[in-house]
């Protein structure tokens, strides 16, 4: 009896330890990839930032890979202008609707609107892309008739705040929920209203949540590429208004690599590294405001 | 005796549950009035009545009537952000707000209009002392409130519950998280401040009751089967229930 036990112990012991060794794999997968691709971006992009020059890369105003010209400002402030049109417009709307489905909604809404929200979420990009290029870009040009051929910074922000109210929704809805509802209940119980207890109490309670909604968000639309393409102009010149064309890095990328060659294509890989580190410091910052909202 | 809360035959249903049945009180003005009885009585809805807390329960239906200065608290016309500003509330366990110790007593006043900063100031100092708490405070007001001991968040939101001069405070269970020594200092506390207000408490702790309170009311499964000044309903209770519970035979 205690023999059979033993073996049956170290079975059992053996198990344990193979299945240990397939979850570790499994773990090194993901943490390989994300080393391997940080060490063929760098690999392959930093020598051409070299040999264009930092300065030159970043600041550069103009983009004419034919004159052996690699400036990618226009680029870098494409990016900035589409994504920060894309939070002027999600992040209010997002934050709200966040409130409403975690504080106001009635049951026989939320479902569906939890739905709703959830599906937008999974829409593949190039489906918002051509509703921006069927839709929004019409709509545009019929406004802004003498301005715009409907292709700019406004119609990509438009449609990349669309694309971002999934995240900002999801995140700040579940941020609300961890409030304690005793806090909502104490500021009622002062003689605050319904809106004013939200809104004062239990949103800044929320708040290191929400911030993380929005960064994550920021993330989605910096990186976003197809949809951003098919509406945005691409024009790689320095955004000078919101109803002119603009061409964003992750653009730049995807429309130049088909034929680029040499210093072109390790200048448009020097892109991608931009981009990343963009990506990056969101992400640090994410994690920054997660271990605040720890302590 | 000058009753400041009564209630009028007041039930109360969740679903089809009775919860409260029929309950008829006086609460006098100045007074401490422990509400005890065992759990599931109905002593902590009953409570929440008062200050119309259960609004924020689904589904619940309430009848009766439950006078406030003579004006029935449940009529359409009452504007319950008014009704709560008087009748106070502090719950059972220490809620402060994620927020300053100072952010937290000036949230009522705030709340209702005020914006002067010295007149801020003086409500919080005055809300603090009132409350046993000035001393221990008064050197990191702008600290955050969570950082503060049980019993010390508790005073806290006896501070922020005065902070808006209510008439009436609502205590529910509002010691039973704390320690001996923190709930000795509220009890200090509760003693001084009756001269101003009234104050109604529901409690488990049945010395808590004698030592504090001045008129009690003993529920039972949602009756409210007797009460009477204190003394004389631990000394010569009328109903064999209620001799019962406090002799501790059940509860």
């Amino acid at each position: 009896m205690g023999r059979r036990t033993k073996i049956e112990n170290t079975v059992s012991l053996l198990k344990e330890k193979i299945m240990q060794a397939v979850f570790f794999i499994a773990a090194c997968t993901s943490i390989l990839a994300v080393a391997l691709i940080c060490i063929f971006l760098f690999a392959n992009g930093i020598p051409a930032m070299v040999k264009i020059g930092l300065p030159e890369f970043l600041t550069g105003q103009i983009w004419k890979p034919g004159n052996n010209i690699y400036g990618i400002l226009p680029m870098i402030l494409g990016s900035i202008c589409v994504t920060a049109g894309a939070a002027v417009i999600g992040v209010p709307i997002g934050i709200l609707t966040a409130v409403f489905m975690a504080e106001y909604c009635p049951k026989q809404i939320y479902k569906p609107l939890k739905m709703a929200t959830e599906l937008l979420a999974g829409i593949p990009s190039i489906v918002y892309g051509f509703f921006g290029l069927v839709v929004l870009v019409p709509v545009i040009r019929a406004i802004f008739p003498m301005e715009t051929d409907g292709m700019n910074i406004l119609t990509a922000a438009i449609l990349l705040g669309m694309m971002i109210l999934p995240t900002i929704i999801g995140v700040s809805e579940a941020a609300l929920r961890a409030v304690p509802r005793s806090y909502y209940e104490g500021a009622l119980a002062l003689g605050a209203t319904k809106e004013r207890s939200i809104f004062s109490v239990m949103l800044p309670a929320a708040k290191s949540g929400v911030i993380a909604a929005v960064v994550l968000g920021i993330g989605r639309a910096v990186g976003e590429t197809m949809a951003v393409m098919m509406i945005a102009g691409n024009q790689p010149r320095m955004p000078k208004g919101i109803l002119q064309g603009v061409r964003t890095l992750t653009t730049n990328i995807v429309l130049e690599m088909g034929y680029a060659t040499d210093l072109h294509r390790e200048a448009l890989i020097a892109t991608a590294v931009v981009l990343f580190v963009f990506i990056l410091i969101i992400n640090f910052a994410v994690a920054f405001l997660n271990r605040k909202a720890a302590d | 005796m000058n009753a400041i809360i009564e209630s009028r035959n007041l039930k109360l249903w969740y679903g089809d549950h009775q919860v409260l049945k029929s309950i008829s009180m006086e609460i006098p003005e100045h007074e401490i009035t422990a509400l005890i009885g065992p759990s599931g009585c109905g002593k902590s809805t009953f409570l929440k009545t008062l200050n119309r807390m259960n609004d924020l329960v689904g589904n619940v239906r309430i009848t009766g009537e439950v006078n406030y200065n003579g004006k029935n608290i449940y009529s359409p016309e009452v504007d319950v952000t008014k009704l709560r500003r008087e009748i106070g509330m502090v719950f059972q366990k220490p809620n402060p707000f994620p927020m300053s110790i100072y952010e937290n007593v000036a949230y009522g006043p705030k709340t209702h209009g005020i914006r002067s900063k010295t007149e801020l100031d003086g409500i919080v100092e005055e809300s603090l002392k009132a409350s046993a708490l000035w001393e221990e405070v008064k050197d990191r007001l702008k600290t955050s409130a969570l950082g503060l001991s049980g019993g010390q968040q508790q005073r806290l939101c006896i501070a922020r519950a005065i902070s808006v001069h209510p008439s009436v405070i609502l205590m529910d269970e509002s010691t039973a998280s704390l320690d001996p020594v923190s709930t000795g200092k509220i009890e200090d506390l509760l003693m001084e401040l009756k001269s101003q207000y009234t104050v109604i408490m529901v409690t488990h702790n049945m010395q808590q009751a004698v030592r504090i309170s001045d008129r009690c009311a003993f529920f039972l499964m949602g009756e409210l089967v007797e009460s009477g000044s204190t003394e004389q309903l631990f000394a010569k209770p009328q109903d064999k229930r209620t001799e019962a519970y406090i002799t501790g035979r059940f509860g």
